[in-house]
C-alpha cells in the first residue's frame, strides 16, 4: 500500500517533539536538561510597535542631534552609584558555564562601551575583574566562591533571588564542565553534576533580606549599589518586596531568560514572559512612588535596540542581555558544523551549553574549543553588537522626539495583538483600547 | 577600646573595627549593650579581638577574616556566615544557619544551635557543645561539623565532602548521608577540633557521617538498548 502524504495527519497534541520527548524520557528515566532559554512562543516586544513623531510630535534629526544614553544605577542608598554610558548591561553568566575567553570578551567589550558585566554562580575571577571596568558581583544561594574581598572589589552587588529561566530553582552545572579550576572555585569535587540550592542558606523572606542587604552594605561601607534580581513570576509583589528590603536596583528576568543548564520543564513552564512582568514591576514602583528612584533593569529576550527601546518606553531604566550576548559571540553560528552534528543538532537549534562541548568555544572549559573564540575577536564582536544596539535605540528614540532614551514613554507604544495590549497595558494599534481598562 | 551600642551607631562601630590595620596597637575591642542588634562586627579583616557582651541579632561576625570574636550571649541567625578564617565563639545558643557557607576558620557554639547549622559549609570547622536542629550540614561541601549532643532530622542532607562527628543521636539522616568508619585519622582530627574549641568530650563516643556519593551524578538509563 502506498503512503498518501495527503492522508498524513500528525497530532497537534502529540507532535513530533512531544513524541520524541516521551520516548527520550522512557529511554533515560530522567528529565531533559539543556541550556538556552524558552523556545515556546510567548507575547514579546515584537508584538509592540513604536509611534514615531508626525504632526503632533516632532522628531530629532537622526544622525546629528544628541540623544543621551547614559544611566546612573544605585542612586537610592549607595555612596558610589554606577555610572554607565549605555543602558544595556551584560547579565550574570558564571565562569564555569562560560569559559574564560567568553568572560574576557564580554568584559573588554563592556568596558569599551562603558557598561557593566556581571559575575555568576561561580564567583569572581581575576581575569574577569581586570577585564571589566564595571563589574557586578552576584550573591547567589550557592555562595560559590563568595568572599568579602571580592565583595569589596566589585562595583555593585546583585543579590540573586531568582532567574527567569528557572524561578524557584537553583543553578546546575554538569560534571563534564567541572574541571579542576571550576571545582576549586566552588569547593566541590571534580566531575560531579553540580546542583545549586534554590534558596539562600541564611535568609528567608523580605524581612530577612532587608537585614542581609544591610550586612552587605556594612561590609562594603555603604559604597556600592545593591541590586536584587528576581525571576518573573509574582512580579508586582516581588518588586515591591525588593524595594521594601532596601534594594537600590531591581533586576527583573523574564521567562525567556537563558540558562547554561536546567530542566527543560522548568525553562518552558515556569514564570511569566518579560512583557507583562515589566509592566507589573513598573506598576509596583509607581505605587510606591519609587519609579526612577529605584532603578529597574529588565532582561529575558532582549535582542536588539528595538527591544531595548520598547522596554525603556514601558518604564525600565536599563536592559540586560545574556543569550543575545552569546549569540553575538557566535552561539549557534553555522561554523564547525560537524561538531554541532556530534551533539545531534543543527546550528540554529543548539542548546547544548550544559554538555561543555560548545562548538564555538563559548560555554566550554575545553581549551581546544576555547581557542575557537580568541578574546580579542570576541570582544570586537561584542562591542560591535552593543554599538549597533545603541545606534538602533537612539534611532528609535530620536524618531519619537526624545533627546534622552530614558524619556521614551508608554505613549510611544502600541500593541499588535490583544494579548500584548493587555500584558503591556498599551493600546491596541489603531484604537484607544487597552484591555482591562474598559471603555471599548 | 569600648563601644557602648546604646550610645554609638552600628555603622561607626563596624567602621572602626574594619579599619584595624596589621600593625595597629589597638586590637582589643569590647562592645556592650548589643541588645540583639544585627550585623555586628561583620567584615572584619585583621588579627584582632572583639568581645560582645550580650545577645546579638542576625549575621554577627559575618564574613569574618582572621579576627577572634566572642559573643557573651546568644546569637541570632547566620552567626559567622561565610566566615573565611579566624575564630568566632558563642557562649550561649545560636539560631538557625550558624556558620552558613563558611569557607574557613573555627566557629564554636557552647550552647545549642538551631536548624541548618553548617548549611552549605565550604571549609569552616564548627564545634557545637550542645545539640543542633534539623537539616544541619545541608549540602555541606567541606569542613567539619562536630556535634556533642544530638541532631535533628535530616542531618547532612545532600552532603558533599564535609565530615560530621556526632556524639548523640540523629533524629534521621538526610538524603545520601551515611555513617562511615571512624579511622585513626578521623579520631585525630576530632581530638584537634575539640581541643581547639576548648570543649571537653571523649572522641571515642562520636560517630562519623558523610556522603554516600550516590547523588553526585544523574542516573541516566538506556532502556532503548535492551
Amino acid at each position: 500500500m502506498t503512503v498518501d502524504p495527503r492522508a498524513q495527519r500528525p497530532s497537534s497534541l502529540f507532535s513530533p517533539n512531544v513524541i520524541h520527548e516521551i520516548q527520550r524520557a522512557a529511554d533515560q528515566g530522567v528529565y531533559d536538561i539543556r541550556g538556552f532559554g524558552a523556545k515556546r512562543q510567548v507575547p514579546h516586544f515584537d508584538d509592540l510597535l513604536m509611534l514615531g513623531a508626525s504632526v503632533s510630535r516632532y522628531p530629532l534629526e537622526g544622525y546629528r542631534e544628541a540623544c543621551n544614553t547614559s544611566i546612573t544605577l544605585g542612586t537610592r542608598f549607595a555612596k558610589t552609584p554606577l555610572e554607565l554610558d549605555i543602558p544595556i548591561t551584560i547579565a550574570g553568566m558564571s565562569f564555569g558555564a562560560l569559559g574564560s575567553h567568553a568572560k574576557k570578551s564580554l568584559g573588554w567589550a563592556a568596558s569599551e562601551m562603558g557598561t557593566s558585566t556581571t559575575t555568576g554562580d561561580g564567583g569572581m575571577t581575576n581575569e574577569e575583574r581586570e577585564a571589566s571596568k564595571h563589574l557586578v558581583y552576584q550573591v547567589l544561594p550557592s555562595r560559590y566562591g563568595m568572599n568579602p574581598d571580592d565583595l569589596r572589589r566589585a562595583d555593585a552587588i546583585e543579590v540573586v533571588v531568582g532567574q527567569g529561566a528557572k524561578p524557584g530553582g537553583g543553578g546546575m552545572l554538569l560534571g563534564q564542565k567541572i574541571n579542576p579550576r571550576v571545582a576549586g572555585m566552588r569547593d566541590l569535587p571534580e566531575n560531579i553534576d553540580q546542583r545549586s540550592a534554590s534558596r539562600h542558606p541564611d535568609w528567608t523572606g523580605p524581612d530577612d533580606l532587608e537585614i542581609k542587604i544591610q550586612e552587605l552594605r556594612e561590609i562594603t561601607g555603604w559604597e556600592k549599589p545593591i541590586y536584587v534580581k528576581v525571576g518573573a513570576t509574582r512580579t508586582r509583589f516581588d518588586t515591591a518586596l525588593a524595594v521594601k528590603a532596601g534594594a537600590d536596583v531591581v533586576v527583573l528576568d523574564g521567562m525567556q531568560g537563558g540558562t547554561a543548564a536546567t530542566q527543560d520543564v522548568f525553562i518552558e513552564h515556569v514564570g511569566i514572559p518579560t512583557l507583562p512582568a515589566l509592566r507589573q514591576a513598573v506598576q509596583a514602583l509607581q505605587e510606591m512612588e519609587m519609579h526612577r528612584k529605584v532603578q529597574l533593569i529588565v532582561s529575558g529576550g532582549i535582542r536588539s535596540g528595538a527591544d531595548a527601546a520598547k522596554a525603556l518606553a514601558m518604564g525600565a531604566d536599563a536592559v540586560s542581555i545574556g543569550t543575545a550576548a552569546m549569540v553575538a559571540l557566535g552561539c549557534n553560528k553555522p561554523v564547525y558544523v560537524e561538531d554541532y552534528h556530534k551533539l545531534g543538532v543543527e546550528p540554529g537549534c543548539c542548546h547544548h551549553c550544559h554538555t561543555g562541548r560548545c562548538p564555538v568555544g563559548i560555554t566550554t572549559q575545553d581549551p581546544a574549543l576555547e581557542e575557537r573564540l580568541p578574546p580579542e575577536k570576541g570582544a570586537r564582536l561584542m562591542r560591535n553588537y552593543l554599538r549597533t544596539m545603541v545606534y538602533e535605540l537612539q534611532t528609535l528614540a530620536r524618531a519619537c522626539g526624545k533627546s534622552n532614551v530614558n524619556n521614551l514613554e508608554p505613549e510611544d507604544l502600541v500593541a499588535l495583538t490583544i494579548e500584548a495590549a493587555a500584558m503591556a497595558q498599551v493600546p491596541l494599534a489603531g484604537t484607544d483600547w487597552v484591555p482591562g481598562r474598559g471603555g471599548f | 577600646m569600648v563601644f557602648d551600642l546604646d550610645e554609638t551607631e552600628l555603622r561607626e562601630v563596624n567602621s572602626r573595627l574594619q579599619a584595624v590595620k596589621p600593625k595597629d596597637n589597638m586590637r582589643d575591642f569590647l562592645l556592650s549593650n548589643p541588645r540583639g542588634k544585627h550585623n555586628l562586627a561583620v567584615g572584619l579583616d585583621a588579627d584582632m579581638r572583639a568581645r560582645i557582651d550580650g545577645h546579638v541579632g542576625f549575621y554577627c561576625a559575618g564574613m569574618n577574616k582572621r579576627a577572634e570574636i566572642v559573643v557573651n550571649g546568644h546569637a541570632g541567625p547566620g552567626v559567622a556566615e561565610n566566615m573565611m578564617s579566624g575564630t568566632v565563639r558563642v557562649r550561649g545558643n545560636a539560631s538557625q544557619s550558624a556558620g552558613a557557607t563558611g569557607h574557613g576558620g573555627l566557629l564554636v557554639i557552647e550552647g545549642d544551635a538551631s536548624s541548618r547549622c553548617g548549611i552549605s559549609m565550604k571549609g569552616i570547622d564548627i564545634v557545637v557543645a550542645g545539640s543542633v536542629g534539623h537539616m544541619s550540614a545541608f549540602m555541606a561541601q567541606k569542613g567539619h561539623l562536630v556535634i556533642c549532643g544530638d541532631a535533628g532530622g535530616g542531618l547532612g542532607d545532600s552532603i558533599y565532602e564535609a565530615v560530621i562527628f556526632l556524639r548523640g543521636k540523629a533524629a534521621s539522616l538526610g538524603a545520601d548521608c551515611v555513617e562511615k568508619e571512624m579511622r585513626p585519622e578521623h579520631r585525630e582530627t576530632l581530638e584537634r577540633l575539640l581541643r581547639e574549641a576548648g570543649i571537653e568530650a571523649d572522641p571515642a563516643e562520636f560517630r562519623r557521617y558523610g556522603s554516600a556519593r550516590t547523588l553526585y551524578n544523574f542516573q541516566v538509563d538506556n532502556a532503548d538498548a535492551l
